[in-house]
């Protein structure tokens, strides 16, 4: 018989309580490896997202929100910003690239953004099927968009009013597809990108009463923000200040908003690993308690051992099998559970239209997790093993 | 064979238990008497190698026990001898059959499901293998241990008690079985035993009185 199998048999002699354990320990690491897969793949997103941008201009408001609006479009922009405006900045020296970017429709809850070809650009995304719009009115779907709603390449649709999506439907300006985005794991893939000028063309049109009424109209256009590269480091010194004292705009840098966003949510990643450290040395305690008494109630057993011929690390060893077998199964279960969690949350963040996440990657810190598993139970078993180790056999034969 | 000279142990401080000397020649049936707490058990620590003589010599299957290393005394101990606890101690998280198999673990002697077969065949327990010991009569277990004991074909079987809860007729039978088994296998059988009956159902056995009574000398045939 192999040591494994009988660690089973022994385990399983007990069902009640190497259940409770394992679920114990399975939690425990569940609960660590889904915060490990959640915290990683937001870094991985915001850096993603956050990658070349410097800074963004939008109306006056909160930084936090014009960023999260701008960058990651998970919340609602601060307002708009001349045209015009933009424009000026554009030419400023210290700039080296800007992305204009308009916002205000949405098609069933995915943003529809009015922008330039350098947006696109700007992560490097590529077509998976036709091409990017070459005049107002055609529209390039992200991944996800094309996914979640169907819309491929010759599809027409129609914006509606809001980015929420249940707002007026704009129905008289039809977008029509000219292609689909390959997915890029970045903002892209769930917005519906078009150019500027579309999104003047459905609200100008929507609401000009005459001809003069457009003119008018063409001379305030307006976009949400922009997106700022500059053309070197040193222009963070004195950039955001010259917008924000001397324009109606404001400057956010993404870097700065996002690390004070991470050591907000940083602690509620810190407050569920903590939780699941405390699960887990809930676990070893269990599995120490359980092992202890086992060894205690087997010790005729365990001493019967010795007695056909067994050295002492022999039925120490299988103690300690014992713990790691627990460990081993409790690993296996608490990986599927955290990666399952993590899908469950992903697929409801996704119809939320939010922050990307899937269960489906194992990242290089979990190989830590089984690590974790078998210290728990080394520890949990060490005790028991030296008891089962300095085992006194001559007890076996003096109990009358 | 088991042969001891002025064999002695000490329990800490306490007083040093004196053996009288016994000479077992291979495949004949020692019986070990006394009352309780005379040292019979000690005596059976220091025939398994468990425990080292304090003084003089004591040799069983043709191994001097006193000058043994601890480990290689539980390598020996896997070999040579077949124990029969009074308490059977036959495991209930296994079936019988894994009972007998966990006895090739502990000894680290390859599986062998034949050899389990068979041994508990010669003993009328074929169609047990796959219960768990609560499942069996205190007779039927007493001879899956007794199966344990013989697995691994021991020189030596060393039997504590056997007969300590049974009645007559169970108490014959049992012996009947161990002596024949142990006669089959040619190993040497050793009794610990404070149970008058199995002295008479065991006529040509040596005795060795361990303890006050000391009036039919030691290691001669009764």
């Amino acid at each position: 018989m192999k040591i494994v199998a009988i660690a089973f048999r022994y385990l399983w002699s007990r069902p009640l309580a190497a259940s409770l354990n394992l679920l114990l320990l399975a939690l425990g690491l569940a609960s660590i490896t889904f915060v490990w897969l959640v915290s990683t793949q937001m870094d991985r997103a915001f850096e993603r997202d956050l990658a070349g941008i410097d800074v963004v201009i939008g109306a006056k408001g909160s930084a936090m929100q014009l960023i999260l609006a701008g960058v990651f479009h998970i919340d609602v922009p601060t307002g708009n910003i001349p045209l015009s405006a933009v424009q000026q900045i554009e030419k400023d020296p210290r700039v080296a690239k800007l992305i204009p970017i308009s916002l205000g429709d949405s098609f069933r809850g995915f943003r529809i953004a009015g922008t330039t070809a350098a947006y696109v650009a700007h992560y490097g995304a590529q077509l998976a099927q036709g091409v990017l719009w070459t005049q107002p009115m055609q529209a390039v779907v992200g991944a996800q968009v094309a996914q979640g709603t169907g819309l491929a390449v010759g599809n027409t649709f129609y914006g509606s009013h809001g980015l929420g999506g249940g707002g007026h439907v704009h129905g008289d300006f039809p977008y029509r597809v000219s292609g689909v985005l390959a997915p890029c794991g970045c903002v892209l893939d769930r917005l519906v990108l078009t150019a500027t000028e579309s999104v003047w063309r459905v609200h100008e049109k929507a609401t000009a009463l005459d001809a003069e009424d457009q003119k008018a109209m063409e001379a305030e256009r307006e976009v949400t923000l922009a997106l700022i590269t500059y053309k070197s480091p040193l222009a963070a010194v004195s950039f955001p200040r010259f917008i924000n004292t001397t324009t109606e705009m404001q400057a956010a840098a993404p870097a700065v908003e996002i690390t004070r966003l991470l050591r907000m949510v940083g602690v509620g990643t810190e407050v569920l690993r903590g939780f699941g450290a405390v699960l887990l040395l809930t676990a070893g305690l269990s599995v120490f308690i359980a092992l202890w008494n086992a060894v205690r109630e087997r010790r005729a057993d365990l001493a019967m051992l010795r007695m056909l011929g067994a050295p002492p690390a022999k039925v120490a060893g299988l103690v300690l099998a014992e713990a790691l077998l627990l460990a081993a199964m409790a690993t296996a279960l608490g990986l599927l559970g955290g990666h399952g969690l993590a899908g469950l949350v992903g697929a409801w963040l996704q119809a939320e239209r939010s922050l990307p996440l899937t269960g489906w990657i194992w990242l290089p810190t979990e190989w830590w997790v089984p690590a974790l598993g078998a210290g728990v139970a080394v520890l949990a078993a060490a005790l028991p093993a030296i008891g089962a180790y300095r085992l006194d056999v001559t007890t076996l034969l003096n109990s009358r | 064979m088991i042969r001891s000279a002025g064999l002695a142990y000490r329990y800490g401080a306490g007083a040093e238990i004196v053996f009288p000397d016994v000479d077992v020649p291979q495949g004949q049936v020692l019986l070990l008497k006394g009352p309780s707490g005379a040292g019979k058990s000690t005596w059976l620590a220091l025939a398994a190698a468990l425990l080292r003589p304090s003084a003089g010599q004591i040799q069983v299957a043709g191994q001097d026990l006193a000058a043994l290393p601890k480990i290689a005394g539980d390598a020996w101990r896997a070999r040579a001898v077949g124990f029969l606890p009074q308490k059977l101690h036959l495991s209930e998280a296994l079936s019988v059959g894994a009972n007998l198999a966990m006895a090739q673990w502990a000894a680290g002697a390859p599986d062998d499901a034949q050899a389990v077969r068979d041994t508990l065949d010669a003993l009328g327990l074929a169609e047990l293998a796959r219960r768990r010991p609560s499942q069996l009569s205190g007779g039927q277990a007493q001879r899956v241990a007794l199966a344990r004991a013989l697995l691994l074909k021991p020189q030596v079987i060393l039997a504590d008690e056997p007969t300590a809860s049974l009645d007559d007729d169970a108490a014959e039978a049992a012996l009947k079985l161990l002596s024949v088994s142990a006669r089959r296998s040619q190993a040497t059988l050793v009794i610990a035993t404070h149970d008058g009956r199995v002295a008479a159902a065991l006529p040509d056995a040596m005795i060795c009185q361990i303890g006050p009574r000391r009036t039919e000398g030691a290691g001669q045939p009764s």
